[in-house]
């Protein structure tokens, strides 16, 4: 029973955490059709963000909820400005300079922190489930995720921004052509996706540390939950996380966490190829 | 003064020049047709007076300010109201949402949504439909109203009775010339269909590789 319930316990941990890593990244894909390849470098700069700021005296809880998504969402304002604006409509272009700025992001933070992990204490402990523990600062991030996909839905779902922003996702020109500002739309978005990576990176901070190359750890698999879930937003990051967060830790459990690791891929390769427009490109289509 | 002057304009895709030495005037409250066969221009000359193509030479003056240079969305907000070939609805939007979000785009209060349903009754029914669902006809006439939503002075109105039934031709017809009467609407209408074009114009042009002239050809002569 107690390992039962530390497994479901367990792959609700896995399929948040993957959700949280890629939800920045939905939402700028999902909404611009941009693959930013500089995501990684958001949630490496979010948690970079929260341990410089708790180190310098912030508050634990307010340098991850406040100070890591705002950091990296001015951080994007400016990228969106300087670079994106400048290349929408354009994915491989987009592709490439994301990627050449994701190479500067951690050639900047390695010349000033060095290229080493640094930590944060994970807070909270652990609770203890009959011969077993899981750490309390894991659930927290596991709920907070759910609430985060829940925001995103009512405010996608029921407000005039969410009404706008789900019109120009469907019919841009249409959406210009009504009296809708592309660009302002865009840099929103982008902003907002920026933001996202920043808190999905600072909460992750106490978990795994973060070092300048931590990035590239986080982009594969956010890429592939992406792509997996298809153009729905939120449904399709949800369900591409519950799918392959499952396989995850169905693996971890029977053999090793490697090859967990390996069935994830596997079964992202074998999702692409019977659906090769993700989950939502063939079920849930009307969903966010 | 026109509501609208189109003078020596030229616009097209890329390289490729479509539209030459365009000029017409459209009047508050006037139906201006413009009839002309498949690949002539009448597509490209809304998208260009829109802003969904940029225009290469000549003048756009709308309400007497030249926007040939603005993006389609400040031309939106002036009044100048689209209603695409293909109506290009919101698929996973509902009907409501559709009008909505027109509403919203134009900064119009949300009453005007309620308005323009009980214009288009046909739409009352099917309000919480998403409007990919939609029949042709229902779509045309959610293309309509949405525009109207946004309270523009002038409709540029792409083929509108492409692939509908006639019944809701006709229904569009009615509507168009009662919305003329009450809103002072204007319309510049691009059409291959001669009969909906003699019910609705108060003028036509003929347009004839990218070029506009008075209206000349045999079947609008008939029509006259």
């Amino acid at each position: 029973m107690d390992y039962a319930l530390i497994v479901i316990l367990q792959l609700v941990v896995t399929i948040a955490n993957l959700a949280l890593i890629s939800a920045g990244l939905a939402v700028i894909f999902g909404m611009m059709r941009i693959i930013n390849m500089a995501h990684g470098e958001f949630l490496m700069l979010g948690g970079y963000a929260a341990l410089v700021s708790h180190q310098a005296g912030l508050n634990l809880w307010l340098a991850i909820f406040v100070a890591a998504p705002v950091t990296v969402g001015l951080i994007g304002a400016v990228l969106e400005r300087l670079v994106i604006r400048r290349l929408y409509g354009r994915m491989i272009d987009t592709m490439l300079a994301t990627w050449g700025v994701s190479l500067a992001l951690v050639g900047v933070v390695t010349v000033i922190f060095g290229n080493r992990v640094s930590g944060i204490s994970p807070p909270l402990g652990s609770v203890p489930i009959g011969g077993y523990a899981i750490g309390l600062y894991e659930l927290l991030t596991a709920g907070v995720t759910a609430l985060l996909f829940l925001g995103g839905w009512i405010v996608l779902r029921r407000t005039p921004v969410g009404l706008i922003a789900r019109g120009a996702m469907q019919n841009r020109e249409m959406a210009a052509a009504l009296g809708v500002d592309p660009a302002r739309v865009y840099a929103t978005t982008f902003v907002t996706g920026a933001a996202i990576s920043g808190l999905a990176g600072a909460l992750i901070a106490p978990i795994t540390g973060v070092a300048p190359s931590i990035g590239s750890v986080y982009i594969a698999k956010a890429f592939i939950t992406v792509i997996s879930g298809g153009t729905a937003i939120l449904t399709g990051a949800l369900s591409a996380s519950a799918l392959l967060g499952s396989v995850n830790t169905a693996f971890s459990f029977v053999m090793t966490p490697v090859l967990g690791e390996v069935a994830l891929l596997a079964a992202a390769v074998l999702l692409l190829r019977v659906l090769p427009r993700g989950i939502t490109g063939r079920f849930f289509r009307r969903s966010l | 003064m026109s509501l609208l002057t189109v003078s020596d304009l030229a616009a097209g895709y890329g390289q490729i020049g479509i539209l030459r030495d365009v000029a017409l005037t459209v009047d508050k409250g006037e139906i201006l047709g413009v009839l002309g066969h498949n690949g002539m221009g009448k597509s490209t000359l809304l998208k260009a007076l829109s802003g969904a193509i940029p225009v290469t030479r000549g003048a756009i003056v709308f309400e007497g300010l030249d926007v040939a240079r603005e993006p389609p969305f400040r031309r939106a907000r002036r009044g100048l109201g689209y209603v695409p070939q293909g109506r290009q609805i919101f698929p996973a939007l509902t009907v409501r949402e559709n009008m909505e979000y027109a509403a919203r785009a134009a900064a119009q209060p949300l009453e005007i949504v309620d308005d323009m349903i009980a214009r288009f009754p046909r739409l009352t029914p099917i309000l919480d439909r998403a409007g990919g669902v939609l029949s042709g006809g229902e779509q045309q006439i959610l293309a309509l109203a949405r525009c109207l939503c946004g309270r523009p002075s002038l409709v540029l109105l792409d083929e509108p009775t492409e692939g509908i039934q006639p019944s809701i031709r006709d229904e569009i017809v009615e509507t168009l010339l009662r919305l003329r009467r009450s809103l002072g609407l204007s319309i510049l209408l691009v059409e291959q269909n001669v009969k909906f074009m003699g019910d609705l114009a108060d003028r036509v042009l003929h347009m004839e590789k990218g070029r506009l002239s008075a209206a000349a050809t045999p079947e609008i002569a008939a029509m006259a």
